[in-house]
Parts: structure tokens; sequence; C-alpha cells
């Protein structure tokens, strides 16, 4: 069988492409470069004026999900690749497409600044890291005052009967900061446990969300209790006013980093490469330590609140387990708690 | 008579001019689905001459008269126009005017701008058109009215308005769909009229379609009677009236009195009931075939005339119907209980009858007015 | 009346027409529209049809998905969760606007101006808002939870019930007035006469007289809610719908196959109900003569005012929501920090205003582009009859009945394609914009084929009889007749395009966001006062282009009135852009 129609269709191509010519192309006289990013979209903000600044000649058209949906848009999008540029998404994912070829390794003028741990192993390398993020507990005080919640700990005090209903966190699928969680404990307490950890875990679930900031934030709107999110969303909530207090789990944080890297597409794009260029720059990385206790060019200050040396805090991540590995718990984690 | 030329009464188009006739239709067949609407017709219409399409609802003859525009297109058959093939022309290549049933006036456009509708495509200068239409409305006396909008004029003067539309292009020929069936009784006599004079007037060669028997005897040069999508007859509409050619003409057209009759050995006579009676001379088919006589109400003779004339019959009186200049007796025929006849009578002769209901009332059948139909028409 | 005669031989085939160019421009004008509907209806959906029998690598596997579909608890439960929730808020919707509606319309009581327009607002916001609202007044930390210290436990069916219930509201309303205002007085005149009693007369008159505007109303809320994705997506916790199952299928885990296969199953009952509900409309005509008398509302001092104490409570409850929204969408950070900011309004974290000036310029080139298509086509097909006339109306009343996600992840398999030209309408503002005319399409399309057969057949013949090619007549006639027809069809084309989501979620591209789409966005990232500010502009801007568009039809009427009385009927039923 023959996908239906097509002749017809390429009959009609014509008239259709016409139209959308007319609609789509207002002229291009920029040099224009499509960026997926899950970065959090406040930040995007404040690196989007930098960039500007920086690049004036460029056009970027950038697409925001959270970690799992832009990675599954863009592995989807491989026979017709429309991105140039992954910027700031999880390494473990990176790693992913990667593997899947879909990466055009390059090394961003500058790469000597960054952290070996910064970078893929490869040189010239497919991704570059700028920060690390972490898994971390937000606490809303007013409401676990009402509830009676004591301040959790630990990930094991998740799973006390108490919590059950007042407890959110991302949704492994969709978020890279679900998924971080999901890994860390895995690798942690070895598979059997961990399955085990996350199945208790499941019965004092409220929701799993889509992305990763959103537990913290309903945490801080008080519509839950305690949500499972990352660092910064905790920081960031709490400045604004909202009573949450960040734990970092006694276990060790589970943690990621966030990466960029140049695509196949983004490979025949001059312009991608200046993003790439700028997106390691010590102007970024001065925005992205704002944000973060580690990015991948050392010696810039910790924000207030974190701790000052995160190697005491997380749980190390092992990147190719957790790449390689990715589809396989995700579908286990669907099929046990997919409602 | 269909898929033939109408009888030499009405004439072949070579006998009236040397001319080829404004409209000529040969063989025209429509069906519509598996319904016939149309089977082979086939008529003339002379120039300048005024031909009625007349039928009840349903024989064809819209269906016809759009054959004619190039708004239907026939299944087989040619139309010509002055001698031309037109079958193959859309509408806009065959240079009509013409009228609908609804007048389809553009109610967003004042009374002048519709008459202008189709010159101002004509690459016509400005005021010649404004000179047109004004020739125009004062033609259908509305001048006064020019930028009126249509909703704001009465029927018949949006009747009127719908035929100077048609006519300002100066078309040869001029096609109307019952134009006055949507108007009330008096606009519709006194359109009947205007229409007709204007026709006259300008000459032009004019298809009307309508149902209305009076309508087209009073307005036509020709009827042609239409039925079941086949032209039962052609002819002036003297001809029509008094020489039916079928059952049918004969009921459609005027009033008829219908009495069931069976032949008699002698030719020319047949009986009704218990009496004999003879009939203008006509069929003769063999004795005991059923028949219908037909004969007009103010065909009937009564009163003196009768009192020993042919076909005398004595019926009596069973209903009075005072229809105002005459009134209308309902006569039963000698052995019937309901009445079988009905007879005008003018209001003098009726006291010299001395007619009242259940009186016996002698009368004449004329002969020569006493038509005879096989039953099977 | 003509007969059937066999005997004769009549050719099947009529004499043809030399083709003239004004033919030949019609054909091609025909030819035009059958390939933008072909193209942008039926191909997709073909293709919908065609990946749901695939599996993710594109081998034939003939029904398997469904059988997985049906077999994993999981996915599957989204069916009866579906359906679930779309009876219930159907029957709580029509319930609550029948009564609505009678007291609007068979009543005397004060205000029902106030209440009919209160009652519209939620036509102005993406369904995804009321869900917000929601969470804002009975979440765990809403204002009513912390009032009263009882939380209903707003996630999950009860959630996506209450927020669907207040997003098909005002189109039961209309529905139902509509019924209730085509009555025949004299019926309950014979009533009263025979001495029947106020709750027999209810029955017996009433209810008999309105029974297919209820069914109607019933079905319109039945697919609304069964396609809706936006209430279920931020209210729905852990519950799901198919709807959203699509979108996770699809966004989330890019499962296009079982996106398809969800999406072919949902298609069924929305098939069913548009199919039914047609049914029902065709027999409604012959349902209120020509004769009828209007029903003139008579004094009734008690049912009056605790119909007005009922309506009250409803309007006051759809402005509430709305007003959290707004006064969300103002505060520093609710509800712990109540200061009044315009912060929320900078959107300095999403592309700022590019979204919103997205939508409004989508949602302006659907009103001219889907009127000019829409309204073209419909003359097309009902002036000049055919052979493809009557394929080319199934056609166009077809896409009513495909779920917006369902028409968005089609229009994924057909454009996006690498290397086919297709592929060029990608990512652009124009299938956006193509998308959102076909979702919306059917309705205007009957609208427009309602307003052609009101004119009078002949006037093409007319024109053609005196030479005047057939698109003048079209432009300085049809045009101008319909001209209050086609304001209401681009208007129910803005707004309706302006709120949608479901039709474009899967579609918007770098560049190219949408206003609901960022809402959507923004909630999912937890930034709800944002959601709520853009929420607020959002209804704001369809507020005005409604207001707009009331000026722009009063000014038509008058400039009609001169040649027509009856230039606004039909303009009441689409007047407010509702009714998909």
């Amino acid at each position: 069988m023959r996908r239906p129609g097509n002749r017809l269709t390429t009959l009609v191509l014509g008239a259709a492409v016409l139209c959308g010519a007319a609609l789509a192309g207002p002229a291009l006289a920029k040099d224009t470069v499509v960026i997926y990013t899950a970065i959090e979209s406040e930040q995007i903000t404040e690196y989007k004026k930098a960039y500007e600044k920086a690049l004036p000649n460029l056009e970027v058209k950038m697409l925001r999900f959270s970690t799992g949906d832009i990675s599954a848009r863009f592995m989807a999008e491989k026979d017709n690749m429309q991105a140039d540029v992954i910027w700031g998404v999880a390494a473990t994912n990176t790693l992913i497409f990667k593997n899947a070829g879909l990466l055009e390794a390059y090394a961003p003028k500058g790469l000597e600044r960054v952290q070996p741990l910064f970078r893929d192993k490869a040189n010239p390398p497919s991704w570059v890291g700028i920060d690390i993020y972490m898994s971390a507990f937000c606490v809303n005080t007013e409401v676990a005052k009402k509830k009676n919640l004591p301040t959790p700990a630990s990930w094991g005090d998740l799973t006390k009967p108490v919590y059950k209903g007042h407890l959110v966190m991302p949704n492994p699928h969709s978020s890279g900061t679900g998924y971080l969680s999901v890994a860390s404990i895995l690798q942690r307490m070895g598979e059997t446990e961990g399955w085990k950890y996350l199945d208790a875990l499941h019965q004092n679930m409220a929701e799993y969300t889509k992305s990763g900031s959103k537990p913290c934030k309903d945490a801080a709107a008080g519509e839950r209790a305690i949500g499972v999110s990352f660092e910064y969303v905790a920081l960031e909530m709490k400045k604004k006013g909202s009573p949450i207090e960040m734990v970092l789990p006694k276990e060790g944080s589970g943690y990621d980093m966030e990466a960029n890297a140049l695509t196949k597409k983004g490979a025949k794009n001059p312009a991608a490469k200046a993003f790439l260029d700028w997106a390691i720059s010590n102007e970024a990385m001065a925005l992205y330590a704002k944000y973060f206790a580690a990015v991948g060019v050392a010696g810039f200050p910790v924000p207030e609140g974190l701790p000052k040396d995160i190697s005491k805090v997380v749980y190390p991540n092992d990147f190719d387990w957790s790449a390689k590995n990715r589809d396989r718990i995700l579908a286990e984690w669907q099929k046990r708690y997919a409602k | 008579m269909t898929g033939s030329w109408p009888s030499g009464r009405s004439g072949t188009p070579s006998s009236v001019a040397s001319r080829p006739p404004a409209v000529e239709l040969d063989g025209i067949a429509k069906k519509f689905g598996e319904v016939i609407a149309l089977e082979s017709v086939s008529l003339w219409v002379g120039e300048g001459e005024f031909v009625c399409f007349l039928g009840p609802s349903g024989c064809g003859k819209t269906t016809l008269l759009r054959v004619i525009a190039g708004l239907e297109r026939q299944n087989a058959g040619v139309v010509r126009m002055r001698g031309c093939d037109v079958s193959a022309l859309p509408p806009s290549e065959r240079n009509y005017g013409i009228v609908f049933q609804s007048y389809a006036l553009f109610p967003n456009l004042p009374v002048a701008r519709n008459v202008a509708y189709g010159l101002e495509t004509r690459r016509m200068p400005r005021a010649e058109i404004e000179r047109r239409v004004d020739e125009l409305l004062d033609l259908v006396h509305l001048r006064p009215h020019k930028r009126r909008y249509p909703a704001q004029l009465s029927g018949g003067e949006q009747q009127r308005v719908a035929l100077a539309r048609a006519l300002a292009p100066s078309p040869s020929l001029l096609l109307l769909d019952e134009p006055l069936s949507a108007l009330d009784a008096r606009v519709r006599q006194a359109l009947r009229v205007e229409i007709k004079a204007l026709q006259r007037r300008l000459g032009i060669t004019t298809i009307m379609v309508t149902h209305d028997q009076e309508e087209a005897l009073t307005m036509a040069d020709r009827i042609a009677v239409m039925n079941h999508g086949v032209v039962e007859q052609i002819g002036s509409p003297v001809e029509i009236y008094t020489e039916p050619s079928s059952l049918f003409v004969a009921r459609f057209v005027g009033h008829m009195n219908f009495i069931r009759a069976t032949a008699c050995e002698r030719p020319g006579w047949v009986r009704v009931g218990s009496v004999e009676l003879r009939h203008r001379p006509g069929p003769t088919p063999p004795a005991g075939t059923r028949l219908t006589l037909a004969i007009r109400p103010e065909e009937i003779l009564i009163g003196p005339a009768v009192r020993d004339g042919e076909n005398r019959i004595v019926t009596r009186i069973c209903a009075m119907q005072f229809l105002g200049a005459f009134t209308r007796l309902g006569l039963a025929l000698p052995g019937d209980t309901g009445p079988t006849l009905e007879c005008d009578v003018a209001v003098n002769a009726l006291a010299e009858v001395g007619a009242r209901e259940g009186a016996e009332l002698p009368l004449v059948l004329n002969p020569e007015a006493l038509r005879v139909f096989s039953d099977g028409d | 009346m003509a007969v059937l005669r066999a005997d004769r031989a009549i050719p099947d085939s009529v004499v043809r027409h030399r083709l003239d160019g004004e033919t030949a421009l019609r054909y091609l004008l025909i030819g035009l529209f059958g390939l933008f509907l072909y193209l942008f209806v039926l191909y997709p959906m073909a293709k919908v049809l065609w990946r749901s029998l695939l599996d993710n690598d594109g081998a034939f596997v003939g029904l398997a998905n469904y059988v997985r579909y049906f077999s994993t608890p999981a996915i599957a439960a989204s069916i009866t969760n579906s359906l679930y929730v779309s009876v219930v808020a159907m029957v709580v919707t029509v319930f609550l606007a029948f009564l609505y509606a009678y007291a609007l319309t068979r009543t005397l009581m004060p205000w029902r101006g106030v209440f009919r327009v209160v009652a519209m607002l939620p036509i102005f916001a993406p369904s995804l808002v009321q869900g917000i609202a929601f969470v804002y007044i009975f979440g765990n930390n809403g204002i009513w939870t912390r009032l009263t210290d009882i939380n209903i436990g707003v996630y999950g069916a009860k959630g996506i019930i209450m927020a669907e219930v207040f997003y098909c509201f005002p189109h039961a309303m209309l529905i139902l007035i509509a019924a209730l205002t085509a009555t025949d007085a004299r019926l309950y005149d014979a009533a009263s006469a025979l001495g029947a009693s106020r709750l027999k007369t209810f029955r017996t008159v009433t209810l008999p007289g309105v029974k297919y505007g209820l069914m109607s109303a019933c079905f319109v809320v039945f697919t609304l809610v069964i396609t809706d994705f936006g209430a279920p997506k931020v209210i729905g916790g852990k519950f799901s719908v198919m709807a959203t199952e699509i979108y996770n299928q699809v966004v989330g885990q890019q499962n296009f196959t079982m996106g398809a296969t969800v999406s072919v199953v949902l298609l069924i009952p929305a098939l069913v109900a548009f199919v039914v509900d047609r049914l029902i409309q065709r027999r409604q005509y012959a349902l209120v003569s020509s004769s009828a008398k209007p029903l003139e509302p008579r004094k009734n001092p008690l049912a009056e005012w605790s119909l007005f104490a009922y309506c009250f409570l409803i309007a006051a409850s759809i402005a509430a929501v709305y007003l959290v929204i707004l006064v969300v969408s103002l505060v520093e950070r609710w509800p712990y920090r109540l200061a009044f900011t315009l912060k929320h309004y900078a959107f300095d974290t999403v592309g700022g205003y590019t979204p919103l000036l997205n939508s409004v310029y989508v949602s302006a080139l659907t009103a001219v582009g889907g009127t000019a298509i829409v309204f073209i086509g419909a003359y097309l097909v009902e002036k000049w009859r055919t052979r493809a006339s009557a394929p080319l109306y199934a056609l166009s009343l077809l896409p009513v009945s495909i779920p917006g996600m369902v028409l968005g992840l089609a229009y994924i398999f057909t454009f996006n394609v690498p290397g086919s030209l297709l592929n060029r309408l990608y990512g652009t503002l124009a299938i956006l914009v193509i998308s959102n005319l076909i979702h919306y399409f059917t309705v205007p399309f009957l609208t427009a084929t309602t307003s052609l057969r009101q004119m009078d057949a002949e006037f093409e013949n007319v024109g053609s009889s005196m030479g005047v090619p057939f698109y003048k007549t079209f432009w300085r006639v049809t045009v101008p007749i319909a001209l209050p027809s086609i304001i209401a069809i681009s208007m129910y084309f803005f707004l309706n395009a302006m709120v949608t989501l479901s039709a474009v979620v899967f579609l918007v591209a770098p560049g190219t966001e949408l206003a609901a789409v960022a809402v959507l966005l923004m909630d999912d990232a937890g930034d709800t006062a944002q959601a709520a500010a853009m929420s607020v502009l959002i209804i704001a801007t369809g507020l005005m282009v409604r207001f707009a568009y009331g000026g722009l039809m009063r000014g038509v009427t008058r400039r009609t009135q001169a040649w027509t009385a009856t230039a606004t009927d039909q303009v009441a039923l689409m007047g407010t852009g509702s009714l998909k």
C-alpha cells in the first residue's frame, strides 16, 4: 500500500507553497538560527538581552519545552530537522542525540576554559555543558504547618504515609528534572530497591507534572505542600515571596547538566556556530552563574542560598548509564505509574 | 403528435416568410434523472410573434423556456435562433432578455441601476446608459421611481422594472416565465394589456410561459398547449378554444362540459343514456365504443330557439349559481341525479325561460358545437 | 407532472455548451476549492487513519495499535474517563443552560440583557482559562478552600466537569434561546383554554417544542467536551482523557502512532454526535409554521424572582471566574503578596507580546481568508450545480466533526514530510491559519449556504442572460446582499481563532507561538499569574473585536435597511461567534 493520493498532492503543491511563501517569508535579512532549548523561561529572558546585544545580526527563533518534550520533538524531526542549535538541554538527552547521530561535533571558541567534567570526551566534542542543576524539594512551610507535616530531610522521608497526597513531582517522560531524580534513585539504590522505593513514592504522589519547575511552583502557590523539583526554582520562589523552604535530600541530590550542541542541520549555518561560541563566553557563564552553583567555567561566584561545593550534596551521575537506559526506564515507569 | 411538425393549420415556418423563424426547436428532449420533462418537442416562433407555452404545472413548459435560454441543457434536439444553431452557446451569447416569475430584481440596487445592469458591461458611455434607462423607465411608466429600491415598489411595479431590465440591452428575444402569477387579479389584468401593447410596439419576439389559460388566450398570437412534456396543440387562441385537438386541450382551455357517450351504428351519432345525439363530423369509431362529448356552456341553446331543434333534450335544473353578468345553471340529464351539464344564461334570458331549481329545462346541443373525443385521448 | 416513460430512448448525456472563458473560470475555481478541501481535509485525515495502522517505524501492522490501545488499561481508561466527563458535563450544562435560557426568553424578569451578555463571556476565553480559574478558586490553596477550609478536591474529573460546564454554557444557552424563541404562542393559548396546569403545559407544550433544541445542545456540548483539551490539561491532575492522552502521546513521547490511534477512536463519538445532530436539525425546520405567533411572556412575579435569583447566581459565578483571573494577573503573588502590580503583563519570560500579536495576526488572516474561501466555496457549490457539488458539500461539513487535536496531528503527518513541497508550510503562520480555517470551516459554510439559498436562484441567470460575467454579479449583487452573513462569518473565524488551542498546539513552531498556546506553556511551567495575564489579554482582544464587529454590523444593517427588512435574521445565530 502506498500513502494515499500522492500524485494529486504533488499536483497542488504549487498553490499551497505560493500561499505558504506569501505568509511565511517576510524577508530574511538577518542570519536566522533555530534554537531548541529547555532552559527555564525566566532565565532565557535574562540571557536573551545579552545575546541580542552581543550578536545583533542574529535572528533567533527559539522553541522552549520541558527537557523530555523538546528532546522528543527533536528526535521526531530527525528526518526533517528544524533546529540548528541545542541550547541548555540535559546532557543525558544530548548524549542520546549524539548516539543517534543527530549532532555535529564542534569545538566552540574558548572551549579550553571549560572544565573537563562539562564536556563530551570526544574531541571535538559533540556537546558542551554549561551548568549543573540538581533535584531539590520545595516545602511550603505555611501549608506544612496547617497540615501538620514535618519537613522532610531525605528521599526516604518522602515515602512516609503522612505525606500521602501532598507530594508532586515531574513526569520523567517530559521533564529532565523528573528523569534525573528517577535515574539518580535507581543508580543509588540499584534497580530492584530503586523501583520498590519509587512504588512507595507513587503511593504518596498527588500528581506528576509535565514540567520540572511546576512542582515547586505548585508548592509555592500553596497548591501542594511539597514539590520535588530543582534548586533554582526553589530559590526563585522563595525570593518572590512564597513561604518556601528548599531541602536538598541527605542521600544526595540527583543532578544533570544543561548542555549545548550543534545539530546536523546547524552544521551548515555559521550563525549557529556564532551562537554556540557566545553560549560559553564569559559573559554567558556569568549569567548562568547567577542561577547555578556550578557552571562550565570555574571561578564564578555561587548564588546566595546554594551550597558552595556542590560535589558534597549531589550523588554522582553516570551520564552514559542514564542515557543508555533512558528508554527502558521510562517504559518501566510508564507501565508502573501512568495512571 | 409529438416528434413531427404541428398540423398544417399552424403552418410551417417557410409558409409564413422566407426569413428563418426567430426561434426554432427541433426534437428537444430533456430528462432529470429518470424523469422525462420534455419529449421531443418541435415548434417555431416567428419574428415578432408572441407565443405562449400553456400547460399545467410540471408539464415541461418552464423547462422548455430554460432550454431556449440555455439555462438548462437538453439531452437531445436543436435550438435555432434566426436559423443559427445555438444549442452549444452559453446563455450569455444567445441575446435574449428574460423575466422570471420572482422577477429576480437585485434588491441592493435602485431601480435605475437594475435597469442599467445589462448595459454597464457593454462599454457604453455613462450618458448613453442614463438615456436608455430613462427611455425604458418611461416605457413602463416608472421614471419617477428610478431612485427607489425594489422592496419599496409594489408587485406590479417590480414586474415592470424586471421587464425594463430585460429589454434594456435590446435583445432580439424576450422570454417571460410566469411573469404575472405572483400578482393579484386586478394588477394582472392591467399588466396583460400593458405587456401585450409593449410587445406590439417594440415588435419583439416573445415567448411567455403560463399556466393561466385566460392569460394565454388574451395575450398570445399563438399558444402551444403542453402536457406531460409534449406539445398537445399549437394554434391561435381562437383555434385552441374552438378546435381543441385533444380531450386534454379541451379540458384545460376554457370551460367545457363533458358527457359520457357510446358510439351508435349510425356514423356521426352517439348515444347518451336513452337519447341519441348527432355530433360534429369527426372520427367514426365502431358502435359501442365509449366516447366523450364536449360542449362549452355558452354553446348550449335554451329558450325559444330550442322548440324543435336537433339534439333536443330535457334536463332538470339542480343548481343555480349567480355570477353577475350571467347565471350558471347546473343541469341533470334525463336519468341522472346530479348535474352533468353547465350552461351559462344571461340575466334577461334567465327570466324568459323561467329557470328555478327543480324546474325542467329543454335545451339543444347544437351538433356543430358537440365535439367528440375517444376516451383514450 | 412529468412522467416516467421508458419506451422512448432519450440520451443520458446533455448537449454540451461551448466552453467559454467564464465557464472555464468557474470550473477552475470549483477545482481549486475541491483541491483545497482535498489537501487540507481529506488527505490529512487519510494520513491519520493510515498512520494508525503503522508502527513507529512505518511498517504496516493492521489493527495492532488499536488492540494495544484497548488492552493497555492505563491508556484505555482515557476512553471511559472521556465519556464519563462528557456525559456528566453535558447533562449539567444543558440543564443549567435550559433554565437560564428559559428565564431569558419566557419571563419579563429584569436584567435579561445583562444576564445574556455575562453568560457569553466564556466564548472569549480559551477553555483552559476556566481550568486555571478553578484552581485559583477551589484548588488546595484556592480562595474557597482557604476561606472555608473545605477542599472539594478540584483536580480530576470534578474540576474538569466544572470547567467544561462554564466553557460550554454559552454554546448551549444560545441554541436553547433559539429553540425557546421559535415557538408558537397559539399552542399556549390552546393549552390554557383547555385548562392545563402550568406544569402540564410545560410538559406537553414547552418541552416537546424545544425537544430538538435540547438534543442539539446536548450534542454540541458533548462534542465540545470530549474534544476539549485545555481544561483537562490544566485541572485534570492524574485524570486522563482522550484529548490529553493524544497530547501526552504526541508532545511528551512523540509516539505519533499511538496519537493517531487515539485520534481515530476520538473521531468516532464526535462523528456520531455530528451525524445525529444533522439529522435532528433537518427535522426541526418543520416544527414552527410561518403563521406562528411569537410568544409574549406574561407577568408572573413569583417565578420571575426565583428565576432572577437563579440567573443572578449563574451570571455572578461566571463573572467571578473571570474576575479571579483578572485579579490574579494583577497582584504580586497570589495569595501571599497581594500588592497591585502589572509585572505579569511584561511577559518577559516567553517571547513577550509576540504570541499575542501572532494570535491577532493569525486570527485576522483566518477571518479574511476563511471568509473568502468559505463564501466563494459555498457560492460555487450552491449556485453552480455540478456533479462536484454534492461531494464538495459533504467535504465542507466534515471538519466540524474533526477534533482540533486530531486535525493538528493530521497536519503534522501531512506537512512535516522531508523533501515534500508541503513541508514548506510546516512551521509557518500559514499552516496555523489553514488549520484554524479548517477547524472552524463548517459552521460558516452552513451560514453562507443558508444565506445564499435565501437569495433568488435566478440572479446569476439574469446576469448571464444580459452577458454580465458571473463574477460581476457575484461582486455587485451576491456579496452586498450577503454582507451581514459575511461579517458574521469573519467574526466567528476571528474569535474562534483567537481562543483555539487544540488545533494549533502541535503546529506552533519557533517564531509562530500563539497566545492560547503561550497560556498553556506558562501554566505548564507553573507561571500561572502570567498565564492569567495572557488570558486577560486574549479575552480583552476578543471583546474589543466583538465590539468593533457589533459597530460594523450596525452600520451595515443601517445601510441595507433601505432595501431589506430581514438582513439580520441569521446573524442572530452567529452573532456571538459561538456554535462550533
